[in-house]
């Protein structure tokens, strides 16, 4: 590929749209977490996550990524999908990061490979894996709320959680143009390489994605001003409501007793 | 450097979280106040604005690519505050919403890059670029630096937390719990890759944008997003509805002077020199202060004093009133008109200085 630097961003925005649109697939599915109120996924799938880095035992933490696993099933998340794009990226990037440990951690050697010269230690082994196994369950729990819980959900679960409003809004506004903006620099670069005869240079290369960059931020600022003289004319005075119309109701809060009961039983038992 | 989940220990998270928090609530509360009801919008499309640029395959010299933070470039328009502001909602949307990054470690991963990623990449960029034209080369330099220099400290910063963490949290037969490696490992580590990749990213983009802002829109560079501050007419209304607020009970207190014609006696303390001369008002000071006489004669310092400065409206009666409730009324009114007038000055002249320096 001649351009492939223009290739590979215009990959990652697609990548980021069809996370969205699967996203948007999982959640309308009829699954376990999917029927229970916004605010229980995030706090009871939170309060999972951290039971997950608070726990030190590796087979509580092996017993919580078979939870995060039966939570998937039940919610209807794809396993394949799960395995593919998230456990198999973590255990390859996480174990590089972990690999060196298994050798250069002190401790009593387990294993010698003496084609190389090295030694595997206990202590080396039993950190790479509680590293990977770690990542991979906390990875697990978060990716199912994501994938089952709509983006407004998450925010008016959040404010729910007495974050401030102006914070939720920004986080609000913000996922809302990331897509436009998304949109607007897909169709820049395919524009521009459309037009493109023959080979750039590098700094023709770097010059133009600088120059692509600018120009998207002063379309965002521009965008800026827009949007807020659209808010000033609807009345916007700088204040800031947000609708709250969650309803708690009886398997709600039994869901909510059993995340956050796992999630301490877990901790304890680990600590 | 966006650290997921289980590489740091929770004590870590807490206490990069709190500085974090601490962090976004002083951003928070300038930015309100810099950009009144404009905030919002700026900030969150700006946030949108970062995360698409996160995104974006810079090429690099040697034929490779990297992915850059565009944290420079935001505290170069914004300014600091707005930058950590922004740099952080895209953070936040990368964990929450695609899941990049960890939910636990948002603190450590927002206060890395965003915090003291755009007080570095400030700091570095104004020091370099000082007073230099708009124009100048040297400001081209100074973004390049800046954005180098920014990612580095941030990565330097996630180093260390790394690298503390076999130091504090290990179990009993001495596997580290959390990272693995220990300083001298992690910072080596981490750091090889930012010096060269990420930090070349960082500086390409950064010495690009400001090189095309320099050419299409130099109005960006000013500095502290000046370009916004200058609020349309209607939301600098919107901004002063609370200043308004304080002029009710002001026009209040100017209705209420007549209640001063009301009132008897003598204000205690308030004395002239010729009230002391006096018999009437004589009585009148004894009254208010508990039957205890004045002194007969004036007091010397007083006397002395009383003659250097008559007030325009002496004794707030006016000589060409005669009747001296309405003098009363008419003093007490000019004085509270003086006041306002005196109260605006400050605010004409920093809205002056504003708008000269929005013009160079």
């Amino acid at each position: 590929m001649s351009h492939s630097f223009i290739a590979s961003t215009l990959r990652g925005f697609t990548r980021a749209l069809s996370k969205a649109l699967v996203s948007e697939q999982v959640s309308a599915r009829p699954g376990l977490l999917q029927q229970l109120d916004p605010r229980v996924r995030l706090v009871g799938m939170l309060a999972l996550v951290l039971a997950v880095v608070l726990c030190r035992r590796l087979d509580i933490i092996a017993a919580l990524l078979g939870l995060a696993v039966m939570i998937a099933i039940a919610s209807r998340v794809s396993i394949a999908s799960l395995a593919k794009r998230v456990w198999l990226v973590i255990f390859v990037f996480t174990g590089l990061i972990a690999l060196p440990a298994l050798f250069i951690t002190p401790g009593s050697p387990v294993l010698i490979l003496p084609a190389l010269s090295l030694a595997i230690s206990a202590q080396g082994l039993r950190t790479a894996i509680l590293l990977v196994l770690r990542v991979e369950t906390a990875v697990t729990f978060t990716t199912v709320l994501v994938l089952c819980t709509p983006w407004v959900q998450v925010l008016k679960a959040l404010r729910s959680l007495h974050l401030p409003a102006e914070v939720v809004t920004m986080l609000a506004m913000t996922h809302r143009y990331v897509f436009l903006l998304i949109e607007t620099a897909n169709q820049m670069f395919e524009s521009r390489q459309s037009r493109m005869v023959g080979q750039l240079t590098g700094p023709e290369k770097r010059k133009m994605t600088a120059r692509t960059a600018g120009v998207l931020l002063n379309k965002s600022i521009d965008m800026s001003q827009e949007i807020y003289l659209a808010m000033l004319s609807r009345g916007f005075r700088g204040e800031i409501r947000l609708l709250d119309e969650f309803g708690m109701r009886a398997r709600d809060y039994a869901g909510l007793a059993a995340f956050l009961f796992v999630g301490c039983a877990a901790a304890w038992m680990g600590r | 450097m966006h650290i997921p989940d289980g590489y740091l220990s929770p004590s870590t998270c807490t206490a990069l979280y709190a500085l974090a928090i601490s962090a976004w609530y002083a951003a928070l509360k300038r930015i309100k106040r810099m950009f009144s009801t404009r905030a919002i919008p700026l900030i969150s499309v700006f946030a949108a604005f970062s995360f698409v640029v996160m995104m974006f395959n810079v090429p690099l010299p040697g034929g490779t690519t990297g992915h850059a933070l565009g944290v420079a470039v935001a505290a170069i328009v914004l300014g600091p505050w707005g930058s950590m502001l922004a740099i952080s909602i895209a953070l936040a949307i990368q964990a929450l919403f695609f899941g990049d990054g960890g939910i636990t470690t948002l603190g450590a991963n927002c206060f890395n890059m965003a915090v003291v990623g755009s007080f570095v990449a400030y700091a570095v960029y104004r020091t370099i670029a000082a007073a230099a034209d708009l124009g100048s080369r040297r400001r081209v330099f100074a973004a390049a630096v800046a954005g180098y220099v920014a990612i580095n400290a941030a990565a330097l910063l996630a180093a260390v937390e790394f690298g503390i963490q076999p130091m504090l949290f290990h179990d009993a037969s001495g596997s580290p719990l959390y990272a693995p490696y220990p300083l001298h490992v992690a910072i080596p580590a981490m750091m090889i890759g930012h010096l060269t990749l990420a930090g070349l990213a960082e500086a390409v983009i950064s010495a690009g944008m400001v090189s095309y802002l320099q050419v299409a829109d130099p109005g960006l560079l000013r500095g502290s997003a000046s370009f916004a501050q200058s609020a349309p007419a209607s939301a600098m209304a919107v901004a002063s509805a609370s200043e308004k607020r304080l002029w009710v009970p002001v026009a209040l207190l100017m209705l209420l002077t007549p209640v001063g014609v009301l009132a008897v006696g003598t204000a205690w303390g308030e004395w002239s020199a010729a009230d002391f001369a006096n018999p009437a008002t004589r009585t009148q000071i004894a009254d208010a202060s508990q039957n205890e006489l004045p002194p007969a004669a004036v007091p010397a310092g007083l006397h002395r004093l009383s003659t250097l400065w008559t007030a325009p409206f002496p004794a707030y009666a006016p000589a060409f009133i005669k009747h001296p409730a309405f003098g009363y009324l008419l003093s007490a009114m000019f004085g509270v008109g003086f006041l306002v007038l005196l109260s605006l000055i400050p605010g004409a002249v920093s809205k002056k200085w504003q708008r000269r320096e929005l013009r160079t």
